[in-house]
């Protein structure tokens, strides 16, 4: 329960609930929206970027976080490492275990590649688990692929690149029919159809899900069919370095293996990033929804291989992270919630934005609330947020609804004593997902020859704001998408590519050029939170312990 | 003797991002036992943030950090009770006296299959994991599961052939293996779950009739010109449709 200082506020929410039901809140006109933005959004804030000095997007603005990891030297020291006699030869080699890559992994050996599947954590480790609500596809009769663009566009404002949006709306379908016969256990009616809901932004309602463990039944199947086909996989092993040939083109990667700190050469015709996004860089010292891995190490590996990135100025703060308890400040909660009818409301027990606007826009308008209105909720640790009266989930939708339809929301908070269905729960925005990434075609193809990208890495689908259920749709579409073309590549090639770090010398002589200090290295890999005077950096690469095994 | 007392920074809640702008009061400390070995750490953090303040940087025993990946499963015993008690490290908060052991990984069996060509028949998941049968119905499995879910009534259902009852129990499965880890039958119970609901959601639920219709009308190419009309259309064109209600109507709640 909540300390009596909050629950003032509570029983004001209650004494309003009723009114607030029959309220039409109006939707954001396009000039209110540029004002709440321009107002709130933390992209906006000024002295939060910096333009990049080296690399592909130099003069292009990012924030900070992001700017320290992409001006920085590489942190593998390829002394002693034989690049010309790969440990492992491969075809296709996909980097990152969660959707993205296990279904460009599952696509590249169907299209007849030999793979090989890299990642840091374990297979399955990765933002997909945790994406909850659902998967867009325009698959009911009074809905079309065409609105379904036209959704994505209006929530990117209009910057997405069309061949990339065209793509994820007209596989949508195919991809859910891929996701049935595979067994992923979609909420139906008894004949079949599929029950949906709205999500932010969307004038449809095409939102799939599985409960509120849409991703993380996704990623349980497709792992489960990835390991019924035996497809090769390394866990625990990072990449530190792509490997190019003479002419640039990517040709394979530098792995560590975390626990041991033995690095190891793989040779491949082509690479497939899929290494998920930057949460963990913790953009403005915001707290993330995101997994433990995402470090942004794809961009990192990709710019320095001569890869240019696209809105990178633009992070996703979803609007409603875990405000209160402490232990699990800024977790996800879902935007299903809202979705199925909760409201937000301030300190006086009033609305203050239409619920389902797109995720930019009401993150901007509770951070209004919160800041310059000053009707939050302040908590006793000093952190704010304002309520989501998930109880009127209940009203609406009958008693015992929330833990049908939000079983995993409703664990989580009733761990620390917050039953969701009869109090409502403290919400702040908090750091989710990374709009831009690595520009790729409609393929997949990032431009440096050999070298693919799919999921969260990936920049462009979404413009400057990604909507609900796009996101566990765009994994799998570009990801598939991204197999079956890399796949394709490697087949066309003749014979193994040379391996070489060469783009390594030029990206070092940039950094040097620019003075940026030699300490700071990347890619992150794994981020540190022990205390301040407890950290070193990358302790598990000292591989001075290991000797080089002879071969 | 507890180790690594560290200064009181203001990172109060472990230092995932925003800290709190006024930290109050240095905060209560209480004693963990990582394997044996004594930790001062703050009250109110959860056991990874513990064990983060107390000096380990995370590779295995880590996962998504909010519930959901199952890497995390975590064991431990209080002073007070005889009592094992289970919990995922990212969800758990710190208590006094504990000692706890993280158990990120633990030897599992899995049935290889073709999906498409399993039958959903009351004996296929005996034929793909006959050790369901071993069960003793002790309830060791239901007893440590950190999600609260009825594995041996699964199981059971398993036996029976049961495929909606194993779905319906197993749904909030994070496979963490902490089932597996006490089965004296040597059950791997979260693998048959999986299997049990793979086969319900590919051979049982219908398939929907409205899907099915929609990629008959895209393999027929109905959208392809209208999608080229808006990919060529320029922003200002876009927007005025996006909010133009006659255009872009809005399907009631």
């Amino acid at each position: 329960m909540y300390p009596e200082e909050m629950n003032e506020s509570i029983r004001r929410l209650e004494a309003t609930r009723k009114e607030r039901m029959k309220q039409e809140f109006p939707m954001r006109t396009a000039e209110q929206k540029k004002e709440l933005l321009e107002g709130f959004h933390p992209d906006y804030i000024e002295a939060s970027m910096r333009a990049l000095a080296v690399g592909p997007n130099k003069g292009d603005r990012t924030p900070h976080e992001l700017a320290n990891v992409l001006e920085a030297w590489p942190v593998l020291e390829p002394g002693g490492l034989d690049l010309a006699n790969p440990e492992s030869d491969v075809d296709v080699l996909v980097i990152g275990g969660g959707g993205a890559g296990v279904s460009a992994a599952l696509m590249a050996q169907e299209t007849g590649a030999d793979v090989l599947l890299v990642t840091k954590l374990r297979v399955g480790d990765a933002n997909t688990v945790m994406a909850q609500g659902g998967i867009q596809a325009a698959d009911k009769a009074n809905d079309s692929p065409e609105r379904h663009y036209l959704d994505v566009l209006g929530g990117g404002h209009f910057k997405n690149r069309p061949e990339l949006a065209r793509a994820l709306v007209a596989d949508a379908p195919g991809i859910i029919d891929w996701l049935e016969k595979l067994g992923v256990m979609f909420d139906k009616e008894p004949d079949g159809t599929m029950i949906t809901i709205h999500g932010g932004g969307t004038s449809r309602k095409r939102m799939h899900a599985a409960r509120d463990y849409t991703g993380a039944e996704i990623m349980r199947v497709l792992r489960d069919e990835f390991q019924n086909r035996d497809v090769p996989r390394t866990e625990f092993a990072a990449v530190t370095e792509l490997l190019t040939d003479a002419k640039g083109a990517v040709s394979g990667a530098v792995l560590v293996n975390l626990e041991t700190g033995r690095k190891c050469v793989v040779r491949a015709k082509a690479v497939i990033l899929a290494t998920g996004g930057c949460g963990r860089l913790h953009m403005q010292g915001f707290p993330c929804t995101n997994h433990y891995g995402a470090t942004a190490d794809g961009l990192v590996l990709a710019y320095r291989v001569g890869a240019k990135l696209a809105f990178i100025d633009t992070i996703q703060y979803h609007p409603t992270g875990v405000a209160y308890p402490e232990q699990i400040l800024g977790q996800l909660i879902t935007e299903k919630v809202r979705g199925i009818g909760a409201q937000l409301v301030n300190s006086e027990g009033n609305r203050f934005i239409y619920e389902l606007e797109s995720r930019d826009i009401t993150a901007s308008a509770i951070i209004r609330e919160c800041k310059a209105e000053a009707r939050g909720i302040e908590t006793v640790t000093g952190g704010v947020g304002v309520w989501l009266d998930s109880p009127l989930i209940e009203v609406l939708k009958g008693k015992g609804s929330i833990k049908a339809t939000l079983p995993a929301m409703y664990h989580q908070f009733e761990r620390y004593g917050i039953e969701m269905d009869k109090v409502p729960v403290l919400t702040y925005p908090t750091q989710h997902y990374q709009n831009g990434g690595v520009l790729v075609d409609d393929t997949g193809h990032t431009g440096v020859r050999n070298l693919f990208a799919a999921g969260e890495v990936v920049g462009g689908i979404h413009g400057r704001n990604r909507l609900m259920g796009n996101s566990l749709l765009d994994i799998l579409v570009f990801g598939r998408r991204a197999g079956k073309a890399a796949a394709e590549a490697a087949k066309a090639m003749e014979k193994a590519p040379d391996t070489g770090l060469r783009h390594m010398d030029a990206f070092k002589a940039e950094l040097n050029k620019a003075g940026i200090p030699e300490d700071r290295k990347s890619p992150m890999l794994l981020p540190d939170y022990r205390r301040p005077e407890m950290r070193r950096p990358y302790p598990f690469l000292a591989d001075e312990c290991v000797q080089p095994v002879a071969r | 003797m507890a180790e690594n007392k560290g200064s009181q920074d203001s990172r109060v809640s472990g230092s995932e991002g925003r800290s709190n702008p006024q930290t109050p009061e240095p905060p209560s400390l209480l004693t963990i036992y990582v394997m044996g070995k004594a930790y001062e750490v703050p009250k109110g953090l959860t056991i990874m943030k513990a064990m983060e303040y107390a000096g380990y940087q995370f590779i295995r025993g880590c996962g998504c950090r909010g519930g959901f990946c199952g890497a995390c499963g975590t064991v431990y015993r209080t002073e007070s009770s005889y009592k094992v008690k289970v919990g995922l490290a990212c969800q758990t908060e710190v208590e006094d006296g504990m000692y706890l052991v993280q158990l990120p990984f633990y030897p599992a069996t899995k049935a290889k299959y073709d999906i498409e060509e399993l039958k959903a028949t009351t004996q296929t998941l005996v034929r793909c994991s006959p050790e369901i049968m071993r069960c003793i119905s002790c309830n060791s499995c239901t007893k440590i599961c950190p999600q609260d879910i009825d594995v041996m009534g699964y199981v059971n259902a398993a036996i029976r052939g049961d495929y909606d009852r194993v779905a319906d129990l197993s749904f909030d499965c994070i496979m963490c293996g902490l089932c597996a880890s006490r089965c004296p039958a040597e059950i791997v119970q979260y693998n048959v779950a999986l299997l049990a609901r793979r086969i319900a959601g590919a051979k049982l639920q219908k398939r929907s009739p409205h899907l099915q219709e929609r990629l008959k009308e895209i393999e027929a190419g109905k959208f392809g010109d209208g999608l080229k009309k808006l990919m060529a259309a320029s922003a200002e064109e876009l927007s005025k449709m996006f909010y133009d209600k006659e255009v872009r109507d809005i399907e009631p709640a």
